[in-house]
Protein backbone atom coordinates (compact mmCIF):
# COMPACT_ATOMS: atom_id res chain seq x y z
CA UNK A 1 0.00 0.00 0.00
CA UNK A 2 1.22 3.54 -0.63
CA UNK A 3 2.57 5.74 2.12
CA UNK A 4 1.49 9.32 2.61
CA UNK A 5 4.20 11.17 4.52
CA UNK A 6 5.42 7.93 6.04
CA UNK A 7 1.99 6.64 7.00
CA UNK A 8 0.92 3.46 5.26
CA UNK A 9 -2.74 3.57 4.30
CA UNK A 10 -5.16 0.66 4.41
CA UNK A 11 -7.50 1.77 1.62
CA UNK A 12 -6.96 3.56 -1.68
CA UNK A 13 -10.24 5.39 -1.25
CA UNK A 14 -10.29 8.68 0.67
CA UNK A 15 -13.80 9.81 1.47
CA UNK A 16 -15.29 13.24 2.07
CA UNK A 17 -17.79 13.72 4.88
CA UNK A 18 -20.01 16.45 3.42
CA UNK A 19 -23.53 16.42 1.99
CA UNK A 20 -24.79 13.10 3.36
CA UNK A 21 -28.49 12.90 4.20
CA UNK A 22 -27.68 12.25 7.88
CA UNK A 23 -24.77 11.51 10.23
CA UNK A 24 -25.92 7.87 10.41
CA UNK A 25 -25.73 7.52 6.61
CA UNK A 26 -22.28 9.12 6.64
CA UNK A 27 -21.09 6.66 9.28
CA UNK A 28 -22.45 3.69 7.33
CA UNK A 29 -20.86 4.92 4.09
CA UNK A 30 -17.48 5.29 5.80
CA UNK A 31 -17.73 1.76 7.17
CA UNK A 32 -18.81 0.20 3.86
CA UNK A 33 -16.11 2.07 1.94
CA UNK A 34 -13.36 0.55 4.07
CA UNK A 35 -11.58 3.90 4.03
CA UNK A 36 -9.21 4.90 6.78
CA UNK A 37 -8.93 8.56 5.78
CA UNK A 38 -11.81 11.04 5.70
CA UNK A 39 -11.70 14.73 4.85
CA UNK A 40 -13.13 17.29 7.26
CA UNK A 41 -13.38 21.05 7.42
CA UNK A 42 -13.73 23.99 9.81
CA UNK A 43 -16.49 26.57 9.96
CA UNK A 44 -17.56 29.37 12.25
CA UNK A 45 -19.20 28.03 15.40
CA UNK A 46 -22.22 29.91 16.75
CA UNK A 47 -22.02 31.19 20.33
CA UNK A 48 -23.04 28.39 22.67
CA UNK A 49 -23.19 26.04 19.68
CA UNK A 50 -22.50 22.31 19.89
CA UNK A 51 -22.69 21.33 16.21
CA UNK A 52 -18.94 21.11 15.74
CA UNK A 53 -18.58 19.02 18.87
CA UNK A 54 -21.25 16.56 17.76
CA UNK A 55 -19.59 16.09 14.37
CA UNK A 56 -16.15 15.76 15.96
CA UNK A 57 -17.49 13.03 18.26
CA UNK A 58 -18.93 11.14 15.27
CA UNK A 59 -15.58 11.23 13.47
CA UNK A 60 -13.73 10.08 16.58
CA UNK A 61 -16.09 7.12 16.91
CA UNK A 62 -15.42 6.07 13.32
CA UNK A 63 -11.77 5.50 14.24
CA UNK A 64 -10.40 6.89 10.97
CA UNK A 65 -7.59 9.30 10.26
CA UNK A 66 -8.72 12.82 9.34
CA UNK A 67 -7.43 14.99 6.51
CA UNK A 68 -8.64 18.54 7.25
CA UNK A 69 -9.14 20.83 4.25
CA UNK A 70 -8.93 24.55 3.59
CA UNK A 71 -12.06 24.52 1.44
CA UNK A 72 -13.49 27.89 0.54
CA UNK A 73 -10.21 29.74 0.97
CA UNK A 74 -9.48 32.13 -1.88
CA UNK A 75 -6.23 33.63 -0.63
CA UNK A 76 -2.89 32.38 0.67
CA UNK A 77 -3.34 34.07 4.06
CA UNK A 78 -6.82 32.57 4.54
CA UNK A 79 -5.61 29.10 3.61
CA UNK A 80 -2.55 29.30 5.87
CA UNK A 81 -4.56 30.50 8.88
CA UNK A 82 -7.26 27.88 8.27
CA UNK A 83 -4.57 25.19 8.12
CA UNK A 84 -3.13 26.33 11.45
CA UNK A 85 -6.57 26.35 13.06
CA UNK A 86 -7.26 22.88 11.66
CA UNK A 87 -4.03 21.58 13.18
CA UNK A 88 -5.11 23.05 16.51
CA UNK A 89 -8.46 21.23 16.42
CA UNK A 90 -7.63 17.94 14.73
CA UNK A 91 -4.10 17.49 16.10
CA UNK A 92 -2.65 16.41 12.76
CA UNK A 93 0.02 17.92 10.50
CA UNK A 94 -1.89 16.70 7.45
CA UNK A 95 -3.70 19.37 5.47
CA UNK A 96 -5.60 19.16 2.20
CA UNK A 97 -4.58 22.51 0.79
CA UNK A 98 -7.14 24.27 -1.37
CA UNK A 99 -6.63 27.79 -2.64
CA UNK A 100 -9.56 28.41 -4.93
CA UNK A 101 -9.02 30.68 -7.92
CA UNK A 102 -12.33 30.70 -9.71
CA UNK A 103 -15.88 30.84 -8.36
CA UNK A 104 -17.59 28.86 -11.13
CA UNK A 105 -15.08 26.09 -11.78
CA UNK A 106 -13.52 26.00 -8.29
CA UNK A 107 -10.26 25.71 -10.18
CA UNK A 108 -7.22 25.94 -7.90
CA UNK A 109 -5.27 29.20 -7.90
CA UNK A 110 -2.05 27.35 -8.57
CA UNK A 111 0.15 30.40 -7.90
CA UNK A 112 -1.37 30.90 -4.46
CA UNK A 113 -1.31 27.13 -3.93
CA UNK A 114 2.46 26.90 -4.41
CA UNK A 115 3.03 29.91 -2.16
CA UNK A 116 0.79 28.54 0.60
CA UNK A 117 2.36 25.08 0.28
CA UNK A 118 5.83 26.57 0.78
CA UNK A 119 4.73 28.46 3.89
CA UNK A 120 2.96 25.46 5.39
CA UNK A 121 5.69 22.89 4.76
CA UNK A 122 8.06 25.39 6.39
CA UNK A 123 5.86 25.25 9.47
CA UNK A 124 5.90 21.47 9.64
CA UNK A 125 2.67 20.72 7.80
CA UNK A 126 2.34 17.68 5.55
CA UNK A 127 0.56 19.18 2.60
CA UNK A 128 -1.84 17.38 0.24
CA UNK A 129 -2.30 20.02 -2.46
CA UNK A 130 -5.51 20.07 -4.51
CA UNK A 131 -4.05 21.00 -7.88
CA UNK A 132 -4.59 20.75 -11.63
CA UNK A 133 -2.93 18.23 -13.93
CA UNK A 134 -0.26 20.81 -14.93
CA UNK A 135 3.20 19.23 -14.74
CA UNK A 136 5.06 22.49 -14.14
CA UNK A 137 2.82 23.34 -11.20
CA UNK A 138 3.34 19.81 -9.91
CA UNK A 139 7.11 20.31 -10.01
CA UNK A 140 6.79 23.61 -8.15
CA UNK A 141 4.68 21.93 -5.48
CA UNK A 142 7.29 19.22 -5.02
CA UNK A 143 9.99 21.90 -4.76
CA UNK A 144 7.83 23.61 -2.14
CA UNK A 145 8.04 20.45 -0.03
CA UNK A 146 4.88 18.54 -0.97
CA UNK A 147 5.36 14.77 -0.97
CA UNK A 148 1.87 13.93 -2.27
CA UNK A 149 0.00 15.49 -5.19
CA UNK A 150 -3.76 15.59 -5.70
CA UNK A 151 -4.71 16.58 -9.25
CA UNK A 152 -8.33 17.10 -10.22
CA UNK A 153 -9.79 15.09 -13.08
CA UNK A 154 -12.78 17.45 -13.53
CA UNK A 155 -14.25 20.35 -11.53
CA UNK A 156 -15.29 19.63 -7.92
CA UNK A 157 -18.75 18.09 -7.69
CA UNK A 158 -19.17 17.96 -11.48
CA UNK A 159 -19.28 14.15 -11.68
CA UNK A 160 -17.86 14.38 -15.21
CA UNK A 161 -15.01 11.94 -14.66
CA UNK A 162 -11.56 12.15 -16.27
CA UNK A 163 -11.63 15.00 -18.80
CA UNK A 164 -7.98 14.73 -19.76
CA UNK A 165 -6.67 11.18 -19.37
CA UNK A 166 -3.63 12.10 -21.48
CA UNK A 167 -2.55 14.70 -18.91
CA UNK A 168 -3.19 12.29 -16.04
CA UNK A 169 -1.09 9.64 -17.77
CA UNK A 170 1.71 12.16 -18.35
CA UNK A 171 1.63 13.14 -14.68
CA UNK A 172 1.91 9.52 -13.60
CA UNK A 173 4.84 8.99 -15.95
CA UNK A 174 6.56 12.20 -14.83
CA UNK A 175 6.37 11.43 -11.11
CA UNK A 176 6.62 7.65 -10.74
CA UNK A 177 7.66 7.82 -7.09
CA UNK A 178 5.25 10.49 -5.82
CA UNK A 179 1.95 9.29 -4.35
CA UNK A 180 -0.73 10.66 -6.68
CA UNK A 181 -4.36 10.94 -5.62
CA UNK A 182 -7.09 11.98 -8.04
CA UNK A 183 -9.19 14.49 -6.14
CA UNK A 184 -12.39 15.96 -7.52
CA UNK A 185 -14.61 15.35 -10.51
CA UNK A 186 -15.27 11.62 -10.08
CA UNK A 187 -18.93 10.75 -10.69
CA UNK A 188 -19.16 6.99 -10.87
CA UNK A 189 -17.12 3.91 -10.02
CA UNK A 190 -16.01 3.43 -13.64
CA UNK A 191 -14.34 6.87 -13.50
CA UNK A 192 -12.44 5.82 -10.40
CA UNK A 193 -11.44 2.52 -12.02
CA UNK A 194 -10.20 4.42 -15.07
CA UNK A 195 -7.81 6.65 -13.12
CA UNK A 196 -6.61 3.72 -11.05
CA UNK A 197 -5.88 1.80 -14.28
CA UNK A 198 -3.65 4.75 -15.21
CA UNK A 199 -1.59 3.89 -12.16
CA UNK A 200 -2.82 6.43 -9.64
CA UNK A 201 -2.33 5.53 -6.00
CA UNK A 202 -5.70 6.54 -4.64
CA UNK A 203 -8.91 8.47 -5.24
CA UNK A 204 -10.52 11.12 -3.07
CA UNK A 205 -14.23 11.63 -3.59
CA UNK A 206 -17.26 12.88 -1.76
CA UNK A 207 -20.31 13.98 -3.75
CA UNK A 208 -20.40 10.83 -5.89
CA UNK A 209 -21.06 8.83 -2.72
CA UNK A 210 -22.92 11.38 -0.59
CA UNK A 211 -25.29 12.29 -3.43
CA UNK A 212 -26.12 8.72 -4.43
CA UNK A 213 -29.54 7.32 -3.64
CA UNK A 214 -27.85 4.69 -1.46
CA UNK A 215 -24.56 6.22 -0.28
CA UNK A 216 -23.38 3.15 1.65
CA UNK A 217 -23.83 0.83 -1.35
CA UNK A 218 -22.12 3.38 -3.59
CA UNK A 219 -19.22 3.65 -1.17
CA UNK A 220 -18.67 -0.09 -1.41
CA UNK A 221 -19.03 0.03 -5.21
CA UNK A 222 -16.30 2.68 -5.36
CA UNK A 223 -14.04 0.68 -3.07
CA UNK A 224 -14.38 -2.35 -5.36
CA UNK A 225 -13.84 -0.31 -8.53
CA UNK A 226 -10.74 1.34 -7.09
CA UNK A 227 -9.27 -1.99 -6.05
CA UNK A 228 -10.10 -3.50 -9.47
CA UNK A 229 -8.48 -0.59 -11.30
CA UNK A 230 -5.40 -0.78 -9.13
CA UNK A 231 -5.03 -4.52 -9.64
CA UNK A 232 -5.45 -4.07 -13.40
CA UNK A 233 -2.83 -1.31 -13.54
CA UNK A 234 -0.18 -3.78 -12.44
CA UNK A 235 -1.47 -6.72 -14.45
CA UNK A 236 -0.59 -5.58 -17.98
CA UNK A 237 -3.70 -4.61 -19.90
CA UNK A 238 -4.14 -5.34 -23.60
CA UNK A 239 -3.86 -2.54 -26.10
CA UNK A 240 -6.96 -2.01 -28.24
CA UNK A 241 -6.78 -3.00 -31.93
CA UNK A 242 -8.94 -2.36 -34.92
CA UNK A 243 -9.69 -5.90 -36.13
CA UNK A 244 -11.09 -8.98 -34.41
CA UNK A 245 -8.85 -11.71 -33.05
CA UNK A 246 -10.53 -15.05 -32.34
CA UNK A 247 -10.29 -15.88 -28.68
CA UNK A 248 -10.91 -19.57 -29.31
CA UNK A 249 -7.91 -21.28 -30.97
CA UNK A 250 -8.57 -22.25 -34.58
CA UNK A 251 -5.88 -24.94 -34.75
CA UNK A 252 -7.45 -28.38 -34.85
CA UNK A 253 -10.87 -27.03 -35.73
CA UNK A 254 -13.06 -29.67 -37.45
CA UNK A 255 -13.80 -29.21 -41.13
CA UNK A 256 -17.32 -30.36 -42.01
CA UNK A 257 -17.52 -29.55 -45.67
CA UNK B 1 -15.43 47.38 24.17
CA UNK B 2 -16.40 46.61 20.58
CA UNK B 3 -15.39 43.15 19.38
CA UNK B 4 -16.21 41.39 16.13
CA UNK B 5 -16.78 37.68 16.68
CA UNK B 6 -17.26 35.53 13.57
CA UNK B 7 -18.27 38.63 11.65
CA UNK B 8 -20.82 39.87 14.20
CA UNK B 9 -20.24 42.95 16.34
CA UNK B 10 -20.53 42.61 20.11
CA UNK B 11 -20.22 45.08 22.97
CA UNK B 12 -18.61 43.00 25.70
CA UNK B 13 -16.42 43.51 28.77
CA UNK B 14 -13.90 40.78 27.92
CA UNK B 15 -10.33 41.37 29.10
CA UNK B 16 -8.95 38.21 27.52
CA UNK B 17 -9.88 35.78 24.78
CA UNK B 18 -10.78 33.18 27.42
CA UNK B 19 -13.16 35.71 29.06
CA UNK B 20 -14.83 36.33 25.72
CA UNK B 21 -15.35 32.62 25.04
CA UNK B 22 -16.87 32.17 28.50
CA UNK B 23 -19.20 35.15 28.06
CA UNK B 24 -20.45 33.77 24.75
CA UNK B 25 -20.68 30.25 26.21
CA UNK B 26 -18.21 28.61 23.90
CA UNK B 27 -16.81 25.41 25.32
CA UNK B 28 -15.22 22.11 24.36
CA UNK B 29 -11.80 21.05 23.14
CA UNK B 30 -12.89 21.15 19.51
CA UNK B 31 -12.73 24.90 18.82
CA UNK B 32 -9.88 26.88 17.31
CA UNK B 33 -9.45 30.61 17.77
CA UNK B 34 -7.77 33.43 15.90
CA UNK B 35 -7.47 37.13 16.72
CA UNK B 36 -6.87 39.62 13.91
CA UNK B 37 -5.84 36.87 11.52
CA UNK B 38 -3.39 35.13 13.87
CA UNK B 39 -3.94 31.75 15.52
CA UNK B 40 -4.22 31.84 19.32
CA UNK B 41 -3.54 28.40 20.81
CA UNK B 42 -5.98 27.01 23.34
CA UNK B 43 -3.37 27.22 26.08
CA UNK B 44 -2.78 30.92 25.38
CA UNK B 45 -6.38 32.14 25.45
CA UNK B 46 -6.40 33.10 29.13
CA UNK B 47 -3.30 35.24 28.71
CA UNK B 48 -4.29 36.80 25.39
CA UNK B 49 -5.59 40.34 26.07
CA UNK B 50 -8.30 41.78 23.87
CA UNK B 51 -8.53 45.37 22.77
CA UNK B 52 -11.22 47.51 21.22
CA UNK B 53 -12.14 46.51 17.64
CA UNK B 54 -10.33 43.17 17.70
CA UNK B 55 -11.62 40.65 15.17
CA UNK B 56 -12.04 37.17 16.60
CA UNK B 57 -12.74 33.94 14.73
CA UNK B 58 -14.03 30.85 16.52
CA UNK B 59 -14.09 27.76 14.32
CA UNK B 60 -15.15 24.19 14.93
CA UNK B 61 -15.16 20.93 12.96
CA UNK B 62 -17.55 20.55 10.08
CA UNK B 63 -18.22 18.10 7.29
CA UNK B 64 -15.88 18.62 4.35
CA UNK B 65 -14.86 17.17 1.01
Amino acid sequence: MPQFYGTEIRSRLLLGTARYPSPAVLAEAVRRSGTDIVTVSLRRETAGGRQGGAFFELIRELGVRVLPNTAGCHSVSEAVLTAKMAREVFATDWIKLEVIGHHDTLQPDVFGLVEAARILTGEGFEVFPYTTDDLVVAERLLEAGCKVLMPWCAPIGSAMGPQNPVALRAMRAAFPDVPLIVDAGIGRPSHAATVMELGYDAVLLNTAVAGAADPAAMAEAFANAIEAGHLASGAGMLEPRDMAVPSTPVIGKAVFS
Amino acid sequence: MKLTVNGEEHELPAATLADLLALLEYEGDWIATAVNGELVHGADRASHPLKDRDRIEVLSPMQGG
